[in-house]
């Protein structure tokens, strides 16, 4: 066997994981299990034990809803050929491996640091001497932008090659946010300490992390959540989608510099996150998702609640955007700007609502819909990839997210369900979860030693798939319309950083 | 142009008429008040997540606290939290909730630098830095400048340009990877110049606190005109201490 098949959330024994010496590896992944535009990579990491790194690659299959894993056992500071050279969608992965313990990829075009982590293997590289691409002429110029940005956002630094008004190049260099959030959750052993965490991996996204952590959680311990909590684990995650699809509209405006829409957006996000603090207390629902049990019950009356929010939201929300999507000098702004097509989507492997806007179908709701909920979802494709696309598809799934919360609620389960008695995990085991969060595909992945110990927590954010989407978008674009291109892809840099 | 009427009619006035007495939505947790209800202290203790919670007698403190409402769901009696948003302090003793107390956190009159009322009374610009932050704090900061909150009308701005600004505020708990680019931030706003710690990461270091990936020595290198708590901190907690610190009282 060259590779074990699972489901989502699945837990299984570690020790199932095939390992194959590397000259094997390769070829099973490329050929064996990347089969076709269906197969994607959602996680490929080193997991260091016993001295040496096994490094665990998992292949996701979107047509058979399946979950490829396999490994290969190496040491620090080893050397091989790389994937990337063959598929350009590893290239983070193999940057991250190589960042932690120093593994060479001899043809890997961009063997370059990740996130400066604290624990990295060569301490020498420190992120004030990043290796940025530059080209020697007379005519082009450099512009650097960062780590502090103009506005109240994450620090990143862009590095633009510009011909003119015209970009040639952008280089993203990340690792600002860089917390030690790995290691963190082997740290801090209480259950509530890691959950707090997982929703703080990346605050604009605490549904979509802590619930994959919950899951992921559940799994390790072999206990299945209540349907009540499955409920509204799911109604949370759409109305969180909600909620950040709405303010980033706004957010888009302000760059486009349309006050009205500016305005409007910002503030018909307000009562959807109110809505969150009616619940359980915080306007980002921190607080409001814990394995194995809700300290917040939903109720018919929050049921009841959630109607007149978005009953009066809805013809506000919509009135709004068909006025922008009006506008022509809004459209100019929007439509051909910051094209990220198709087939280079595929290539470098986007996930998410900007994936989707480029064409590509990547949705783990409709592709591995383990713990969402049983409607089936019919995930929303565009097919131009430029900004007015990334702006199309929010409305048209903050819409959707609506409808698929009035079916969720038609069929309220019986939240007084009693608490779940939570185990321990169980020893030897690995799970992988995957949640379609609002930005895509969000990816934990736990393993525990022989005596039910957390040894590894492993976390993907959607946005180390996507921010090579958003550095190509802007080739041959005026710099003067970068923001609106970063905007359009609203990134996530402590995601990134951990 | 008609498009923009109707929309303009139809949104009506969203802005919150007065920031220092509107009532927090929902089941808001704001300011806890601790009763001196026999329970099992050490359990208490043990079950926060950031160490918050201390004992003889029983306090909260505020700039570790995550506001996850465990405790007060495990120990009703004991702990409740009210709707309070007024949790900011130039005193980082006051952000220590005791058994027994329940009074308004203030600021000490006495501590606040004469230059911040007189400069900044009429006029405030800031400069905001992300060190580590996770993306929701700084969120609610745009969110104090948006037309529900409009911080705007005490004159008080979020600026690109430290060189503009009269004083930063720092979210998140302060990576190794951000402490030069923050000092660098710092060191170009002109004097005089204050720090405002805007959430529980940055005061504390909350749920970050022990990582080895921080380094806080910024922030014990210069006094702190300004402690927000907050997980993140709400608009109203952000407005209303900013305003108490440079004094406009509505
Ligand atoms: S609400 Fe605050 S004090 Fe209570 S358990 Fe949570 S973090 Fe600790």
């Amino acid at each position: 066997m060259h590779a074990i098949t699972i489901k989502n959330y699945e837990r299984i024994v570690f020790a199932s994981i095939p390992t194959l010496p590397y000259e094997q590896f390769v070829p099973v992944i490329l050929e064996e299990l990347m089969v076709n535009d269906a197969c994607h990579c959602i996680n490929y990491f080193g997991y260091p034990h016993d001295g040496k790194i096994q490094l665990i690659c998992c292949i996701a299959n979107d047509n058979e809803h399946t979950i490829h894993v396999t490994s290969t056992i190496t040491m620090h500071g080893a050397t091989f050929p790389s994937l990337t050279a063959h598929r350009l969608s590893f290239h983070f992965f193999e940057r991250e491996i190589h960042e932690q313990f120093g593994i060479q990829f001899t043809d890997h075009p961009w063997l370059k640091p990740v996130r400066y982590a604290y624990n990295r293997a060569d301490e020498q590289q420190t992120i004030a001497n990043y290796p940025f691409y530059s080209i020697d002429s007379e005519e082009l110029h450099e512009v650097g932008v960062g780590p502090i940005h103009a506005g109240i956002i994450e620090p990143g630094h862009f590095r633009f090659l510009c011909n003119g008004e015209q970009i040639l190049h952008l280089e993203i260099q990340l690792g600002y946010q860089h917390r030690g959030m790995e290691q963190l959750f082997l740290d801090k052993t209480m259950l509530l300490q890691r959950a707090t965490l997982a929703e703080n991996i990346a605050g604009d996204t605490v549904i979509g992390h802590a619930s994959t952590f919950a899951r992921t959680w559940e799994s390790l311990c072999d206990t299945m959540a209540t349907p009540s909590l499955q409920f509204e684990r799911a109604l949370a995650l759409e109305h969180e989608r909600i909620a950040i699809h709405t303010g980033d509209l706004s957010a888009m405006c302000t760059d486009l510099a349309y006050q009205l829409g500016s305005s409007v957006f910002g503030r018909l996000r307000t009562p959807i996150i109110n809505y969150f603090q009616e619940w359980a207390g915080n306007r980002f629902a921190k607080g409001l998702i814990r394995p194995g049990k809700t300290n917040f019950p939903f109720s018919p009356s929050l049921s009841k609640r959630w109607h007149e929010v978005i009953d009066a939201f809805e013809p506000d929300f919509i009135e709004m955007y068909d006025t922008l999507s009006d506008l022509p000098s809004a459209l100019s702004r929007m439509e051909k700007t910051g094209i990220v097509n198709r087939e280079t989507a595929s290539t470098i492997g986007m996930v998410g609502m900007a994936a989707r806007a480029s064409g590509l179908k990547r949705d783990i709701r409709s592709s591995h819909p383990e713990g969402w909920t049983n409607i089936t979802h019919q995930p929303i494709i565009k097919k131009h990839g430029d900004v007015f696309s990334r702006v199309q598809i929010r409305k048209e799934e903050v819409l959707q997210s609506i409808g698929y919360i009035k079916q969720i609620l038609e069929y309220l389960p019986d939240t007084n369900d009693p608490i779940l008695e939570m185990q321990n995990p169980k020893p030897n085991s690995f799970v992988i979860g995957l949640t379609e969060g609002w930005r895509g595909e969000i990816c934990h992945c736990a393993i525990t030693d022989e005596t039910g110990n957390l040894q590894l927590y492993k976390i993907k954010d959607p946005s180390v798939h996507n921010w090579l989407a958003l550095a190509l978008s802007v080739r041959n674009n005026e710099i003067s319309d970068f923001p609106i291109c970063n905007k359009s892809f609203d990134l996530s840099y402590c995601g990134n950083d951990l | 142009m008609l498009n923009s009427l109707r929309i303009l009619h139809h949104q009506g006035k969203q802005y919150i008429p007065n920031l220092t007495t509107a009532e927090a939505a929902g089941i808001f947790r704001g300011r806890p008040i601790i009763s001196s209800a026999n329970v099992d202290n050490d359990q208490l203790i043990a079950l926060c997540p950031t160490h918050a919670i201390s004992q003889s007698p029983i306090q909260i403190d505020l700039g570790r606290c995550t506001f996850c409402g465990e405790c007060t769901i495990t120990f009703p009696d004991k702990i409740q939290f009210t709707k309070d948003y007024k949790l900011s302090s130039n005193d980082r003793n006051r952000l220590i909730v005791y058994e027994g107390m329940d009074a308004p956190i203030t600021l000490d009159a006495n501590k606040i630098r004469k230059e911040i009322q007189h400069l900044f009374h009429g006029s405030l610009k800031l400069r905001q830095v992300s060190a580590g932050g996770d993306n929701s704090c700084e969120w609610e900061l745009n969110a104090s400048g948006n037309v529900n909150f409009d911080i705007g009308r005490f004159g008080i701005e979020f600026v690109a340009s430290p060189r503009h600004a009269d004083g930063i505020v720092i979210t998140g708990p302060i990576t190794q990877n951000m402490a030069e680019p923050l000092q660098r931030c710092y060191d170009a706003v002109p004097n005089p110049k204050m720090i405002v710690l805007a959430g529980i990461d940055a005061i504390s270091g909350g749920i970050f606190e022990g990582s080895k990936a921080l380094d806080r020595s910024f922030i014990d290198k210069y006094p702190i005109d300004l402690f927000i708590p907050g997980n993140p901190v709400h608009p109203l907690t952000f407005i209303n201490g900013i305003i108490q610190l440079i004094g406009i009282q509505s």
